[in-house]
């Protein structure tokens, strides 16, 4: 096991407070969506009103008549590609001829004032002819009739995954589960300032999640070399996956350069729910076979995922949830069969937990129905059942670290239970609203468990490159270091500063602003920054201290300052990668697709007011092990986080769509847990070292949002003896069935 | 967008005459949220956070008159025990910063089926106090100020001074589903107030019609039934009582489907909510007559 080194006060292991944590509790802290510039102007976006329709013709005359437009812009203005996307590049920058969902980007308008900018891009005359709108996610997958919603067919992908061949068992039980449509609900909505330069590039600022991919993505949109594209990091409220595709990017580019000013674009709310990709609902089927007492003999399941209207992320998703799709358990004979398909849907795409947090709320709930067929408790079958160090997930990949599934569980189920409530209406289920003093409340006890594969998976060629620099600044050594890694609140900036205290014993340590001055760090997804980043950074001190000795060795008799101070500063880059992964194979599945997983176990505590279907979380236990501790108290504000997420996904967030439409692009109506349902959590930290990575760390992001689900629906379902097999649940859900 | 700031209210009843398309403003927290999304383009706002006046409460004659500026914060801690009622539905408005900004004349003012205020007024008999520069004041019972979804009784160039109640003789119990713990709009709500004194039954029903309404049939019925005297019996209420209060609650709503909930849900937990609260109130009530005999 790595030692933690204490060589300085906060190196690795240490909780060291984060720069940004002050400043965005007392509202000072700058946001994408504060950046200004004396002579900019105001971008916005005219968006398709239809889920799916013809563009006969735009008139852009009124806008442009409009005082103080200064460009109205649609397709035929985007110099170059006409297209982007993360996986395909399938989605058009504006609209061509069609629009293919509800918000799409159809016209761009850049004026002196916002309000201007709005009322003109309202003045644009779009002469739609509306067609069918395919919004059935089933139909467009296995309906030969159903329109094609894109140049492809409506299947994006589909990952088979074949294991044995004995699907015949003593004890099987079926389930068809559903999840609805969550959105990211990160903080400050999309926005950014793209400033034209000299050379005829463009600077742009930006809040997203990897600078590289928006730079090679804009780049070609606008018809310019990746060099004359320059994109820094802007203040992040949040980002849980929705910026990892383009949102503003290309839109304030391009008017900045057909201006010539700073061009300033800000989504609110509303538009911020059109703006992004959404997690994938899910309607899943699932049939578990066991022995009588209660081991696995096979796993079958149909997972079925709505990708909406463009690609985005969705193949990668799909291939989670095949390869993650009967979870942490042995199990020898496997037919999974996972689907992405096009509709006309809002596009979906990478969310905390991408395509794995959907499959795990099925296998969860089908190993509750199996424990129960089985007379076990929920934890016996779990144990019985579970992986550990050696066995072999469904595609043929050996778990080759720590895999302590048996152990987490009984530590978990050994937590003592929470007292009953007190009587104090805030924590009855509906709080001061007052729906009850007590009656109706039944106590449930529910457990969840996940497995998400951390960093890039499936052959991605993942990497991160840090600069590293050692240096004197008032006669003392002082570290720069420099990545591309987007600080999207997760706390990477301090971790990296604390690897470069550890790796180098200096204490003074400044993380420069990431940018694409620098390489690629990759993206700030798959729970993988502190694997990938952390070891970019590592790596390259490494490399400096190596460099120091050399000198040393040469020099012998001066200390490092005098070194330094002779030889001036010592600058070492390095790109990181971890262990290669490998397709599956497209009919069975099989590979060593992931790199590394991680293991997040839950139990929920809720108190269900059972006439009225009011439900409040009275506590959440989880256990984790994530390898090694960077950073305490930023790991456990990743595990709240996370698990409040799931709670939400459980109990209450749903972006609900009809007819290829959004119902609630507000928080008014998309709602996120608050501190009065987000319970106390109780919480074990484990440190069982993955050997292939810096310091034995297991990324730690996501996993707790998987697990949290399926444990709160688990103890809903233990408190009311309803089945539940859709998430969020809804008051009636459980009321009125 | 014109910005008026009148000081009296004389000048806000002027203003109001002069510009009927003026939107009032106290607090913000509905107007502001629509501007911003662009719900409604007022041709002016009429700022009434500097009409003193409004910020004030009195009671005369064993009536309370609550100026349209008196913040929920202020419901709760200066008359929750007159207000009992408001106070409870107050409290469930948004979170502190909105409570202490948003007000019941705002409430009134945007009469939306899903305000808070909107039942408890109702079971209350509160009276809303208008006022226009050329017919002077009318005062509207509660029951006949809301007129459709966000639809008031309010004429273009009247503005809301006030709202005058009685201080509660006898229990008063809100209640409102909502589909997380703390800061959401109702689902649907209900209020229930007890009027020993007159032996009558007050209600009112949120969120669940096109406006707040009372549940008539259910007031007459429980008047009727209650053994106001014999509140000292050693029984509590028959459950045939609480399962026809509930029931004819719920039949005097009218509820749709919408994103936050259905109309079969909707009718559900009026009827629950009605059984609950009217069991508190009786059994206060009973608790009261205790301590009295």
């Amino acid at each position: 096991m790595t030692s933690t080194d204490t060589r300085t006060s906060q190196g690795i292991g240490q909780s060291a407070p984060r720069p940004d944590g002050t400043l965005k509790v007392t509202g000072e802290f700058a946001y994408s969506s504060d950046l200004w510039l004396e002579d900019m102007v105001w971008g916005v976006t005219l968006r398709s009103p239809h889920p799916a329709a013809r563009i006969r013709s735009i008139d852009l005359g009124p806008a442009l008549a409009m005082p103080g437009v200064l460009a109205v812009l649609t397709h035929e203005d985007v110099p170059g590609e006409k297209h982007h996307g993360l996986e395909l590049r399938d989605q058009p920058v504006l609209a061509v001829d069609r629009v293919r969902y509800q918000g799409e980007p159809v016209a761009l308008v850049a004026a002196d004032h916002p309000e201007r900018a709005r009322r003109a891009a309202a003045a644009i005359v779009v002469d739609y002819e509306v067609t069918e709108a395919v919004t059935d996610a089933r139909r467009a997958a296995f309906d030969p009739a159903c329109p094609k919603v894109g140049e492809r067919g409506n299947i994006l992908r589909h990952q088979p995954v074949r294991v044995g061949s004995v699907f015949e068992a003593p004890v099987v039980v079926t389930g068809e589960y559903e999840v609805g449509m969550q959105d990211q609900a990160f903080l400050g909505p999309e926005s950014g300032l793209a400033v034209p330069a000299e050379d005829g590039g463009v600077d742009l600022y930006v809040a997203t999640q990897w600078l590289h991919v928006d730079r090679d993505q804009i780049a070609p949109c606008l018809g310019l070399p990746a060099e004359k594209v320059r994109v820094s990091l802007a203040g992040v409220g949040g980002a849980f996956g929705a910026r990892e595709d383009l949102s503003m990017q290309v839109h304030a580019c391009l008017l900045a350069l057909r201006t010539g000013r700073p061009v300033k674009m800000v989504y609110n709310r509303e538009e911020s729910f059109f703006g992004h990709v959404h997690r994938h609902p899910a309607w899943m089927r699932y049939e578990h076979g066991a022995t009588r007492d209660g081991r696995l003999i096979y796993v079958k399941a149909e997972i079925l995922l709505d990708g909406g209207a463009y690609c985005s992320s969705s193949p990668a998703v799909v291939g989670n949830a095949a390869s993650l799709g009967a979870g942490p358990y042995e199990v020898g004979n496997v037919e999974i069969d996972a689907y992405g398909v096009y509709t006309n849907n809002p596009p979906c795409g990478a969310m905390r937990g991408f395509g794995a947090v959907q499959a795990c709320f099925a296998y969860e709930s089908q190993m509750d129905r199996l424990a129960e067929a089985c007379g076990l408790s929920p934890v016996e079958l779990r144990i019985r059942n579970a992986v550990s160090q050696g066995s072999r997930l469904i595609t043929g990949q050996l778990i080759d670290s720590p895999a302590p599934l048996a152990g987490m569980l009984a530590e978990l189920e050994a937590f003592p239970l929470p007292a009953a409530s007190d009587g104090d209406l805030r924590e009855l289920p509906g709080g001061v609203a007052q729906t009850t003093h007590g009656e109706g409340v039944r106590r449930g006890v529910g457990y969840g468990v996940g497995i998400k594969n951390i960093c890039f998976s499936e052959g991605f060629d993942d990497y991160s490159t840090a600069r590293v620099r050692l240096e004197l600044a008032g006669g003392e050594p002082h570290v720069l270091v420099h990545t591309a890694a987007a600080e999207v609140g997760q706390g990477l900036v301090t971790v990296q500063a604390q690897v470069a205290r550890t790796e180098l014993g200096v204490e003074r340590v400044t993380v420069a602003p990431a940018d694409t001055t620098v390489g690629s760090a990759g993206s700030s997804s798959a729970s993988r920054q502190s694997y990938v980043t952390g070891g970019a950074v590592k790596t390259a001190c490494e490399a400096v201290r190596e460099r120091l000795a050399e000198l040393a060795a040469a020099h012998p008799g001066l200390t490092t300052t005098a070194l330094l101070q002779r030889f001036g500063p010592v600058e070492e880059t390095r790109e990181y990668r971890h262990r290669p992964t490998f397709p599956m194979d497209p009919s069975t599945g099989q590979g060593d697709s992931h790199t590394q997983l991680a293991l997040c176990v839950h139990r929920a505590v809720v108190d269900v007011d059972v006439e009225l279907g009011l439900v409040k979380v009275v506590e959440l236990a989880a256990v984790q092990d994530v390898g090694k501790v960077l950073n305490l108290l930023a790991l456990e504000g990743q595990i709240h986080g996370g698990s409040a997420q799931g709670l939400g996904l459980a109990l209450m967030e749903e972006v609900l769509v009809a007819d290829g439409r959004l119902r609630n692009p507000s928080f008014t109506d998309y709602l996120i847990p608050t501190i009065l349902d987000m319970p106390p959590m109780k919480v074990s930290i484990l440190e069982n070292p993955d050997p292939a990575a810096p310091y034995g760390l297991r990324g730690a992001g996501e996993p707790p949002t998987l697990s949290t689900t399926p444990a709160v629906v688990a103890a809903v379902r233990a408190a009311t003896g309803r089945a539940l097999s859709r998430v969020p649940i809804r008051p009636e859900h459980i009321a009125l069935t | 967008m014109a910005f008026l700031r009148p000081t009296t209210w004389p000048e806000a009843l002027a203003a109001k005459a002069e510009l009927p398309g003026a939107v009032p403003i106290q607090g913000g927290t509905d107007v502001m949220v629509e501007i911003n999304f662009d719900v409604r383009r007022p041709e002016a706002l009429l700022d009434l956070t500097r009409v003193a006046e409004l910020a004030r409460w009195s009671e005369t004659g064993g009536r309370l008159r609550v100026g349209a500026g008196v913040p929920y914060s202020r419901v709760i801690g200066e008359l929750g025990d007159r207000l009992p009622g408001l106070a409870q539905a107050s409290r469930t408005v948004g979170s502190p910063q909105i409570r202490n900004r948003g007000t019941v004349g705002g409430n009134l003012g945007a009469a939306s089926p899903a305000g808070d205020s909107h039942p408890p007024l109702l079971a209350g008999g509160a009276v809303i106090e208008v006022e226009s520069a050329a017919r002077g004041v009318r005062m509207i019972p509660a029951e006949e100020f809301y007129l459709g979804v966000k639809r008031s009784a309010l004429e273009p160039d009247e503005l809301i001074r006030a709202f005058h109640a009685e201080p509660a003789t006898g229990p008063q119990y809100f209640s409102k589903v909502g589909t997380r713990n703390a800061m959401v709009i109702a689902v649907c709500s209900f209020a229930l107030a007890l009027h020993p004194a007159e032996r009558r039954v007050g209600t009112g029903i949120g969120s669940a019609a096109p406006t707040p309404l009372r549940a008539r049939a259910a007031e007459e019925f429980l008047a009727a039934e209650l053994d106001w005297a014999a509140g000292l019996a050693p029984a509590g209420l028959a459950p045939g009582v609480l399962a026809r209060f509930g029931e004819l609650v719920s039949e005097a709503a009218a509820p749709i489907d919408d994103v936050r909930g259905t109309a079969g849900y909707r009718r559900h937990a009026l009827a629950v909510m009605a059984r609950r609260t009217l069991t508190w109130a009786w059994n206060d009530y009973r608790k009261a007559r205790e301590q009295c005999a």
